[in-house]
């Protein structure tokens, strides 16, 4: 690939994240001559897994809990070697255990706490109850997942079929349930969780997991969503599981990197990009900034819809009521990445073992998170901050030296925006969260040898994501389905002939589902088809 | 990228104080002049102004843009400059028409879409110099133009206040400014413009106006106004000069075939209900759009209607037999099927005719252009007397006047 090489793509995917690695093996799947332009070193955007000390290695993305179905078969990623349902010990999906500072820990085994150690009797019943309607109500929003998203005013069948699955899965709750439903969808996730249930731990975990990613506190409206997005999730056919993939998220992002070769896909890192190049409102190729122009029919966009539209499109090439809306997108991130390179395995009293490998998580209570997110409202972190760990090299031992050991973790709220500043903010905040893991882990600051702390700030430049935002676009009801990226133009299409959004900013969604990079390649077939 | 980037870009925004919504009704700079004319007090709302309807009398001050010269205040005209390296290119992506093709000193008509290509509003764009302009209209749109600035090197202020405006039309207009001592007016051809010197200061005088008939806008500091109000009265005295209010001018707008925006198409962010919005292609302005020009707002769904044969609307000028004035009448094909509705029409008393703008839905008026007809409601003493009259499609203008374009100008 240079100047002088007069191939002309049939499509270009700008970004190697998975999204973009998942979009373009499809169109190589579907016979297009597919070129795909990382910026980075290495593919894999957010989950790809990098050096943070010497010898010890870790991805920002840590958990799998969504990677769909269609794109696991699609992609042929289980004869490619992903085993999903092995996971980190070996044979299970990851548990998530609520840390405890003075009691025992609550753990939620299987899929989403199939089963409940750690509580009483009674909690456990209400859990069994609470589980099943959260996994029925999260069911009735699948069958928009793995499609283009509704839009109004026009009748394609895919839309109406999308709202027409809906409506039946929603009939099939019959009508109390129906009922429930509805009353319940829009709401916080504390309030839910008060009505039905009475352990603070399990609680605070079911709190956390709702708001984590989002600009939210239990208690904001519309937060149960954040759980239900979560829960609408699956791994192996089981909704809600986790894996803590063997060899970690690498190893995901080796296997989707394997099947964009195998099914043809060139691959090009280091090669950012720094313009679209439109001729008469049709994308035709792109200017990289080493200067060097490449041509090709259709461009996909796999990085973030602020970035290709305002940055390398441009605005005088939109009109200005999309202008307007892209850059009222909310994507400030709140949460910040820790890497530790520790000594050896820390010790969370009362966890046991194997437990370890899954996903532990602070979060005493809602009252803890919400009061977690207050000072987030007004520029400020939490001083006692919520979190979700794992110890990635559990799993797999090469991203540590030996008697290593990784601690990773998404730590919660750290505002993009810092009133203060990062500059002297980020000492303070690691320290707020070393004392938090210390509480938790006593002795674990002995073992640290080295802390990478990413706020919000670091992952905007690190992984070229604005505001810092894991989703590229905060996921709550005002930024989903047909208002994803923006009203209008949710569909994969942009206003621009030919020019194409495969990222987390399109619907549904951030997370490694890889669903958008799958339904804007299924869309760039159909378009494509239709000319 | 960093996020703050992609706040308030280069563009930098002069606050002008938009404060024209504290003062219920605001005097132009002109006002003194124009109440000391004011005989029938008849005031209308232009934009915040306070705005004679008429002054002395509504047929002879009409008379007075056709047989002599008529002072008319445009102050309240919304008027935005806007300056810088990119202003040309912003103005570009602005509007429908190709504004690399307006030289500086000219000026011309054009209009400007939202995304779905909706016409937001209609007005003249004045090049001042190469990276100088002035955009006059109806509305107000400073939010809409500074969100179309993202990404130009262009400074955008509004100057309604700031700047006064006269309009002076009719056949002896060029010998009232010849007069008045604007030495080398008789070289400005239609839409040119020049700046001439006035007191302390210049005055921008262009060769437009709204009446069809040849005449001047004039543009000046607030401060100068009233000399130049002065000037022109004392050089127009043997030239019949007469301050004229808004009901003279919209019958010569009329004759002229001109449209003015919610009067007679509904602008677009003014509009509630959906389907009262309309296309360039709709109301007569499809001949601006010029899709080989690069990106402009609204392009796309323009472009895709046009294509698509999606327009669902034509402005027609109707020519209907009798005297009677048609406003507002219901148009008819065959007397039976309705198909569209005056927005405008008087009796011209210079084209001698009973003329009218009319929206027409498609095909009628496009396709279908015969056994057109007018159901005009005329109240007679407290009874309306309904007539059907037949309605002739016909060309704008109604009237023709050969003095608007001679150049230079005869001296009547």
């Amino acid at each position: 690939m240079t100047s002088s090489d007069r191939t002309v793509w049939d499509a270009i995917v700008i970004g190697g994240g998975h999204n973009g690695l998942i979009c373009a093996t499809l169109l190589a799947k579907g016979r297009r001559n597919v070129l795909l332009l990382e910026a980075n070193a290495e593919m894999g955007g957010a989950a790809r897994t990098e050096e943070f000390f010497p010898g010890f290695r870790d991805s920002t993305a840590h958990v799998l809990n969504r990677l769909h179905p269609e794109v696991v078969k699609a992609l042929d990623l289980e004869e490619l070697g992903l085993d999903l349902l092995r996971g980190a010990s070996g044979s299970t999906f990851a548990p998530s255990v609520v840390l405890s500072k003075d009691g025992a820990p609550l753990t939620l085994h299987g899929a989403y706490g199939e089963t409940l150690t750690g509580a009483s009797a009674a909690e456990q019943a209400a859990w069994k109850d609470l589980r099943v309607q959260l996994l029925r109500y999260a069911g009735v929003l699948k069958p928009f997942l793995s499609r283009r998203p509704p839009e109004f005013g026009s009748r394609s069948p895919g839309g109406l079929a999308a709202l027409g699955q809906a409506a039946l899965a929603m009939k099939r709750l019959g009508r109390e349930d129906m009922r429930d439903f509805l009353r319940v969808l829009l709401m916080n996730v504390h309030d839910l969780l008060d009505e039905q249930l009475s352990d603070d731990r399990l609680k605070g975990l079911l709190a956390f997991d709702a708001v984590l990613g989002s600009h939210l506190g239990p208690r904001s409206p519309t937060s149960l969503l954040g759980l239900y997005y979560r829960l609408a999730g699956e791994i192996g056919g089981a909704p809600g599981a986790q894996v803590v993939p063997k060899g970690g998220m690498g190893a995901v992002i080796a296997t989707i990197r394997a099947a964009a070769e195998h099914a043809g896909v060139a691959l090009c890192t280091g090669a950012s990009v720094a313009k679209i190049v439109v001729e008469s409102g049709r994308a035709v190729g792109l200017a990289l900034a080493s200067g060097e122009e490449i041509h090709a029919d259709t461009i996909v966009s796999a990085v973030n819809p602020t970035t290709t539209l305002l940055t390398l499109v441009g605005a005088p090439l939109l009109d200005t009521g999309l202008v307007r809306k892209v850059k009222n997108i909310r994507m400030k991130g709140d949460v910040a990445k820790l890497n530790l390179a520790l000594d050896g395995v820390p010790d969370f009293p009362g966890v046991a073992a194997q437990d370890l490998h899954g996903r532990l998580v602070i979060a005493p209570s809602p009252d803890h998170v919400e009061r977690a997110f207050n000072p987030a409202k007004y520029g400020e972190f939490s001083p006692e901050p919520v979190m979700e760990i794992t110890l990635p090299s559990l799993t797999d031992p090469s991203l540590a030296p030996q008697d290593g050991c990784i601690l990773s973790a998404n730590v919660q709220y750290a505002p993009y925006a810092l009133k203060e500043g990062w500059e002297t903010g980020k000492p303070k905040f690691l320290a707020a969260i070393m004392a938090q893991l210390e509480a938790h882990a006593p002795g674990i600051g002995r073992l640290a040898r080295h802390a990478e702390l990413l706020t919000p700030a670091d992952i905007e430049v690190r992984y070229l994501m604005p505001g810092g935002h894991w989703h590229h676009g905060e996921l709550q009801a005002d930024q989903m389905l047909f208002s994803r990226p923006v009203s209008g133009w949710s569909g994969y299409d942009t206003p621009i002939e030919r020019l194409y959004l495969a990222g987390a900013g399109s619907h549904p969604g951030g997370g490694i589902s890889g669903l958008p990079g799958l339904n804007a390649a299924r869309r760039i077939l159909a378009a494509r088809a239709e000319r | 990228m960093n996020i703050s980037t992609l706040k308030p870009s280069p563009t930098q925004v002069w606050q002008i104080a938009q404060s024209h919504f504290r003062t219920l009704r605001a005097d132009t700079p002109f006002q003194p002049r124009i109440d000391a004319a004011a005989k029938t007090n008849e005031w209308y709302n232009w934009s915040g102004y306070r705005a004679p309807h008429s002054l002395w009398d509504e047929e002879l001050e009409y008379f007075a843009i056709r047989s002599q010269a008529a002072l008319f205040d445009i102050s309240p005209m919304t008027k935005y400059r806007i300056e810088g390296p990119e202003a040309e290119a912003f103005c570009n992506r602005l509007t429908l028409r190709d504004v690399t093709r307006l030289k500086p000193g000219r000026v011309h008509y054009t209009a400007w879409c939202d995304d779905q290509g909706f016409v937001l509003d209609d007005g003249t764009l004045f090049r001042l110099s190469p990276d100088r302009f002035r955009l006059c209209c109806q509305g107000r749109h400073l939010p809409w133009l500074l969100d179309s600035a993202i990404g130009f090197t262009v400074r955008i202020g509004e100057e309604t206040e700031q700047v006064a405006g006269l309009a002076l039309q009719g056949p002896t207009s060029f010998a009232v400014l010849r007069d008045a001592g604007f030495a080398g007016i008789e070289r400005l051809k239609p839409f040119d413009l020049a700046d001439f010197a006035h007191e302390s200061g210049a005055v921008t005088i262009s060769r437009t106006g709204f009446t069809g008939d040849l005449g001047y806008e004039l543009f000046v500091e607030r401060e100068l106004a009233l000399p130049l109000w002065d000037r022109l009265m004392v050089a127009g005295q043997l030239h019949g000069i007469r301050p004229i209010g808004y009901a003279a001018l919209d019958r010569a707008r009329i004759e002229a075939g001109l449209i003015v925006a919610n009067a007679d198409f509904t602008a677009a962010q003014q509009a509630v209900r959906a389907d009262r919005q309309r296309l360039p292609y709709e109301i007569g302005l499809g001949f601006m759009v010029d899709a080989d020009k690069g990106h402009f707002n609204g392009r796309r769904a323009i472009l895709d209607a046009r294509a698509g044969k999606k327009l669902r609307y034509v402005l027609v000028g109707l020519e209907i037999e009798g005297n009677i004035p048609a406003e507002h009448a219901i148009v008819y094909h065959k007397k039976n099927r309705e198909v569209g509705l005056v927005s405008a029409a008087i009796w011209a008393p210079t084209a001698k005719k009973s003329v009218a703008i009319a929206s027409l839905r498609r095909p009628f008026g496009d396709l279908i252009l015969d056994d057109l007809w007018v159901e005009i409601y005329a109240m007679r003493e407290l009874r309306y007397e309904r007539v059907m009259k037949r309605a002739r499609i016909v060309p704008r203008p109604f009237i023709r006047l050969e003095r608007r374009s001679a150049t230079p100008p005869a001296d009547f």
